[in-house]
């Protein structure tokens, strides 16, 4: 088996205690479900002398529903996506959420680490031997990016299925310091490179995530498509997440579409969100829109299916996301892309 | 030399003809209780007093000289015991005698990434990982081979110094009476080049082996291996220690598939460790090192041409086919030249083919070996076959069901290639899937995006020939029976979750009448148990199942006359059922089991019984024959029913229709569930799985690695996307096996694949001429249609080979006698060209060459 490395374990019981903890040892790293941290740290892609732990933080916990949504960082995936009430409201949530890995993953999996997670890249999602073999990447311990052999940046893709939703509900992430705390709309808090994706210094901790309650079900039609190659487990080597608001006439007034996977970042496809402004929910405007999506989309070859062929598919995946929220009949075949959230 | 296997005639039948009570009904499989509870040890679950811990340092590079090792920063680890490297190793080993071409640690030179150079011991696995990561070692690069194309482009350097020429590890062609004339005779003649891609077995458990010394220089090995006795006789040869004084047990396996059929690096290297060291030493691999390991299906690319004859009823014939098989081998021989044999051998056992020429090459590459995997060899060309055919169907305007029950092999024939067929249930497999499916209604009529595909196949029940040439039994089994009632029963198999333990106990249980929580099994254990060649080429149950029978029926025997004895009976009255063994005609005179073999053991003294299996003789006596005869072959058919989008190419499949030509069921449900796991294996290959491999811009480094080593990222289907399947199971006892039963473990994989390409057509219109059927493929094709170009995506040409001078073989319709014509040593290609052949040693080989001569007839149709 592969082996974890030696750490130090802390499990910290206030938010307070934990700031307090990243603040002395700004090497430490944090975990949660530990669902991508643990096997990172397998294959040494992470080194940790120390490992915080934020399961024990009570101000972390649970999701509360009033207006909106809050999400507490920690909370569980399997807890979210089988809420009744993120169901109703925020279904393409519970979907995105659903289609996350395989249910004993999202038994361990949190909310704040999904969107937190690393990114990922088949030259370096390996264990150490292997990469060894290549010489390691860009992203560790090397100089080249495999990917793009003139890339001065690592391309490695965004693996989030959370984040690109919440980014088209237009959530929030609260993030507390030591020194502090901030709120800043989730899509914020990522920057396009594969190494530092996240926009946040080290000790900073995402404690909630807020969606708003003008992105639920009532105000705003919204869906999530998710491309890969088998029903469960797969992370998406693309995704498309929309979230349309009309006004009475059936006209858009806002929409927000955001493509997982295809960047190191969640993509926002704002040449077609905002083409679609003023426009009614037609087969031929939302066509149009989707193929504008292709664009910013930078399918590379470091996950699984052909490049070439995902960039085509942001086209048509688009086209069914946007066509299911707009509630038009969808002929792409889905199957095996897209959970049954089970009623 | 072993009895054959006794036929009983009604006259000296020792009971009347019961209906059996076991054998055909759905029963509980013996392991199964504790398979599910977790009670079942395998290799990684044992532990000993003192255990330690090895790790293989494996090479980073490709192909290399291995300059130095530097143990220096390693031996300071806390916990490091002890180091082998290549120098502890002088003997090569490998599983078949043409092909000793492996080390368990490379001595000078290591040939793929994964190549194991030095193994670390130490007294936790922490302690050998962190060491094995401080091993240093220094390499000289050599060029790398990446492809069969690259190989025939570099014969220097070489990656081995023996093999039939340059990087080419074996070469063979063969011609099976008058193909150019059977061309000539055609009405029409088809090709294609098909290229099926390589992948691996996937087992869920990782390789595993735990090594425990003895006094006197004696080493017990526990193993997850499919065959204890082939590395029994590795470690024999490279340790240098009597066998006796080497036990190899095998664990039950989490999974085999072929992937645990070689004798591997790591196995050798903790017997040897345990002897250094004089403590038990285990190792587990990583999901990666199973990778690395490999012994997976080849990648092979394929030509295939075949002309046909429109009979005046209709029916289609073949007049000749000629297959060409490019075969990318990875860095080692393993079971390679029976995989390049295997992918010519049964292209002739499902339809009639008059004349018949196979010209395979292997390459060496420097990546993990390629070998055995579930249909061994066949699932490629088989694959090529039946796309073909579902081509000739489309354009002679026959439906494919139809094209195939014209042309159908007959039971009771020997092929072009001398292969006695003797049962052969294909055409019921075709009826029964084609109406289950509603193939003739449905077929060419679904809506656009829908369609049906139908293929068949056929596999081995047992390789004819061992692997090494003997004249021993290929299995054996001893039952002891004794005043408890009990019954033990010893045989060398190897459970790999096949059931082979279940159908030991079963027939075992039936020729005696006891039930089967009294028999006791010690199975695949060199020291305890009579030989068994293993778990593969789809032996067991035949093989096993017949010597099986053969020391059950001795074992009623003696009981018989002890009983007919005591109570004064014709012991030919006696029937055994129940736990009592009594009398025919008046069932409430007899004895209880137990009181039977009292009875007994007072009479005989101590009782045991053995029962062995040799296979018969095959009519070939070719170079080349040694593979592909089997005392009988299984067959299958399946539908399959696929959509596909014709805007993305993403396809699924929505159900498969598959029927099995058991011969015989010895447990209908064991028998369902390995179809089901052929078909989804079968399904994995064609969807997605392969064993892809990642080179580097050359101009900047040497690195040629597997792309994905990983159970994520090498994709192989999950439950969510499995279709419904629906078996037939076709039975028509097999007179050569154990009850009629015939295998069942390999043959239903083969004609999902290309079930599933004849699907993707009659959904869509394109042909995908390779496996697995990515979507980018199926738009590739429907783009290339929409444009009016070939509706096809598949490779271009088949790669030029110089095949030499083939071996020309007269068939049996010829008048020939089994033999080649031309079998000049000097006169085929090379000298390299092994004089064998087949698997046998070379010297064997050798001894048994008879020069035949030269026919004008023959050479005149070439
Ligand atoms: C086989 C497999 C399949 C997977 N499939 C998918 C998939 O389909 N889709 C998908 O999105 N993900 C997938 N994942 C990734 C992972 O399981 C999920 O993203 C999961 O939600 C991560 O949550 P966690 O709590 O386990 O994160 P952890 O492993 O605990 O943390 C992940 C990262 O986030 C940081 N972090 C965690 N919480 C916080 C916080 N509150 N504040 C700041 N930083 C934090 C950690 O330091 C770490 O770097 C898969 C993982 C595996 C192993
Ligand atoms: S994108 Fe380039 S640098 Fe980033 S992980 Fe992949 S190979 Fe490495």
């Amino acid at each position: 088996m592969l082996r974890l490395p030696a750490f130090r374990f802390l499990q910290p019981k206030t938010l307070g205690e934990a700031a307090a903890m990243l603040a002395g040892e700004p090497e430490a790293r944090l975990v949660a479900g530990g669902t991508d941290l643990w096997p990172n740290l397998k294959r040494r892609h992470q080194k940790a002398q120390t490992v915080v732990s934020l399961m024990r933080l009570p101000e972390l916990r649970g999701l509360h529903v009033n207006g909106g949504l809050r999400l507490g960082a920690t909370a569980l995936l399997a807890d979210i996506e089988t809420d009744t009430q993120v169901r109703a409201r925020w279904p393409s949530l519970a979907t995105a959420i659903a289609s996350i890995s395989s249910p004993p993953l999202r038994n361990m999996g949190t909310i704040g680490g999904n969107v937190c997670v690393d990114t990922r890249c088949t030259y370096y999602n390996q264990t150490e031997d292997w990469r060894r073999s290549i010489g390691y990447c860009l992203k560790a311990e090397g100089s080249t990016c495999w990917v793009a052999t003139s890339s001065p940046t690592c391309l490695a893709h965004t693996a989030s299925d959370s984040a690109p939703m919440l980014c088209a509900l237009g959530a929030q992430a609260r993030l507390v310091a030591p020194d502090g705390e901030r709120e800043i709309p989730l899509e914020q808090l990522y920057q396009d490179d594969g190494i530092q994706y996240l926009a946040k210094r080290s000790d900073e901790i995402l404690t909630d995530l807020l969606v708003p309650g003008e992105a639920d079900a009532a105000h705003c039609r919204s869906a999530f498509w998710k491309l890969r190659r088998r029903g469960t487990i797969d992370f998406a080597v693309l995704s498309a997440a929309v979230a349309l608001w009309t006004d009475p006439s059936g006209e858009v007034t806002r929409a927000r579409i955001y493509l997982g996977a295809v960047g190191s970042q969640p993509v926002a496809a704002t040449d077609a969100a905002q083409f679609l402004i003023g426009k009614p929910l037609t087969a031929e405007t939302l066509a149009e829109a989707a193929r504008l999506a292709r664009k910013p989309a930078y399918p590379m070859d470091n996950t699984d299916f052909q490049a070439q062929w995902r960039g085509t598919m942001v086209v048509q995946y688009t086209e069914a996301a946007l066509r299911e929220a707009a509630g038009l009949p969808v002929e792409r075949l889905a199957p095996r892309h897209l959970p049954v959230v089970a009623g | 030399m072993a009895e054959p296997i006794r036929k009983i005639t009604p006259e000296e039948d020792p009971a009347p003809e019961r209906e059996p009570r076991l054998i055909g009904k759905p029963f509980r499989r013996v392991d199964g209780r504790a398979k599910v509870t977790g009670a079942t040890r395998f290799a990684d679950d044992l532990s000993f007093p003192r255990m330690c811990w090895v790790r293989l340092v494996r090479s980073t590079v490709p192909h290399a000289v291995i300059r130095s090792i530097d143990l220096g920063e390693a031996e300071k680890v806390p916990g490091v015991l002890g180091f082998l490297t290549g120098k502890d190793f002088p003997i090569p080993f490998g599983i078949l005698p043409v092909s000793q071409d492996e080390h368990a640690l490379c001595p000078d030179k290591v040939r793929f990434v994964g190549d194991p150079v030095v193994a670390v011991a130490a007294t936790t696995e922490d302690a050998a990982y962190e060491a094995a990561w401080k091993v240093k070692v220094d390499y000289e690069p050599l060029p790398t081979i990446g492809s069969v194309q690259e190989a025939l482009d570099t014969p220097e350097p070489r990656i081995h110094d023996y093999g039939d020429e340059g990087n080419l590890h074996k070469v063979v062609s063969m011609t099976f009476g008058a193909v150019e004339e059977g061309f000539a005779a055609a009405d029409e003649i088809f090709e294609d080049t098909i290229w099926y891609e390589g992948n691996t077995h996937l087992p869920m458990e990782q390789h595993s082996a735990v090594a425990v010394p003895e006094d006197d220089d004696r080493v017990t090995l526990w193993s997850s291996s499919q065959t204890p006795h082939y590395v029994h006789r590795a470690l024999t040869k490279v340790l240098g220690l009597p066998a006796s004084r080497i036990r190899v047990v095998a664990c039950s396996n989490g999974g085999g598939f072929g992937g645990k059929s070689d004798p591997f690096n790591h196995e050798i290297v903790v017997a040897k460790m345990a002897l250094k060291l004089g403590r038990p030493v285990k190792i587990t691999l990583t999901r990666e090192e199973v990778f690395l390991c490999h012994r997976g299906r080849h990648p092979v690319l394929m030509s295939v041409k075949t002309g046909i004859k429109r009979e005046s009823d209709g029916r289609v014939s073949i007049t000749a086919q000629r297959l060409q098989t490019a075969l990318d081998g990875g860095a080692y021989g393993s079971y390679g030249v029976a995989s390049t044999y295997y992918t010519g051998a049964l292209q002739t056992v499902t339809y009639k083919m008059p004349a018949y020429e196979f010209q395979g090459v292997r390459a060496f590459t420097n990546k993990p070996p390629c070998g055995p995997k579930r249909g061994h060899g066949t699932p490629q060309p088989r694959f090529a076959f039946e796309v073909h055919l579902d081509k000739i169907a489309a354009k002679t305007g026959l439906n494919p069901a139809d094209l195939r029950l014209g042309m159908l092999a007959e039971p009771d024939t020997v092929t072009a290639n001398w292969l006695r067929v003797g049962t052969m249930g294909l055409g019921k497999c075709i009826e029964a899937v084609v109406a289950g499916s509603g193939f003739r209604e449905r077929w060419g009529k679904l809506p656009p995006g829908r369609g049906l595909g139908l293929a068949c196949g056929s596999y081995l029940c047992g390789a004819g020939l061992p692997i090494y040439w003997n004249h021993m039994p290929q299995s054996g089994v001893m039952i002891k029976l004794d005043r408890s009632g009990g019954v033990a029963v010893f045989c060398g198999q190897a459970e790999i979750g096949q059931g082979s333990d279940s159908v030991l106990a079963a027939i075992v249980a039936e020729i005696l009448g006891v039930s089967l929580s009294d028999i006791r099994l010690c199975v695949a254990d060199t020291d305890l148990t009579p030989v068994d060649l293993g778990s593969y080429s789809s032996r067991v149950t035949l093989m096993m199942g017949n010597a099986a029978v053969q020391a059950a029926e001795r074992a009623r025997e003696q009981i018989a006359q002890a009983v007919g004895q005591q109570l004064e009976i014709p012991s030919g009255r006696l029937v055994f059922a129940d736990g009592r063994v009594f009398d025919a005609t008046d069932p409430d005179t007899g004895l209880s089991f137990q009181d039977a073999v009292i009875a007994t053991e007072a009479r005989f003294g101590t009782l045991a019984t053995t029962g062995s299996y040799i296979p018969p003789r095959s009519p070939g006596k070719y170079r080349g024959a040694g593979v592909g005869p089997s005392p009988a072959y299984s067959y299958s058919a399946a539908v399959i029913e696929v959509e596909v989008d014709p805007a993305t190419g993403l396809w699924n499949p929505l159900h498969v229709w598959i029927a099995h030509d058991i011969g015989k069921s010895i447990n209908p449900v064991l028998v369902m569930g390995q179809v089901e796991g052929g078909v989804y294996m079968g399904l994995g290959e064609v969807m997605m799985e392969e064993s892809a491999f990642r080179r580097l811009p050359r101009h900047l480094s040497n690195a040629l690695v597997h792309k994905f080593p990983s159970m994520l990222e090498y994709k192989s289907p999950s439950f969510a996307d499995m279709p419904p399947v629906t078996t037939y199971l076709i039975e028509d006892p097999d007179p050569q096996g154990p009850f009629g039963a015939k295998e069942v473990g390999q043959g239903p994989l083969l004609p999902v694949m290309p079930a599933v390409a004849n699907a993707i057509y009659d959904a869509v219109g394109v042909r995908i001429d390779q496996s697995p059927i990515h979507p980018h493929m199926v738009l590739k094709a429907l783009q290339a249609k929409a444009k009016g170009d070939e509706a096809r995506f598949g490779p271009k040409a088949f790669p030029e080979v110089d095949f030499g001078e083939t071996l020309l073989v007269p068939t049996p319709a010829q008048g020939g006698d089994g033999k080649a014509i031309n079998d000049f040593k000097d006169k085929l290609r090379s000298g390299m060209r092994s004089a064998s052949g087949t698997m046998m040693s070379r010297e064997e080989a050798l001894r048994n060459k008879k020069v035949s001569v030269l026919t004008t007839e023959l050479k005149g149709a070439r």
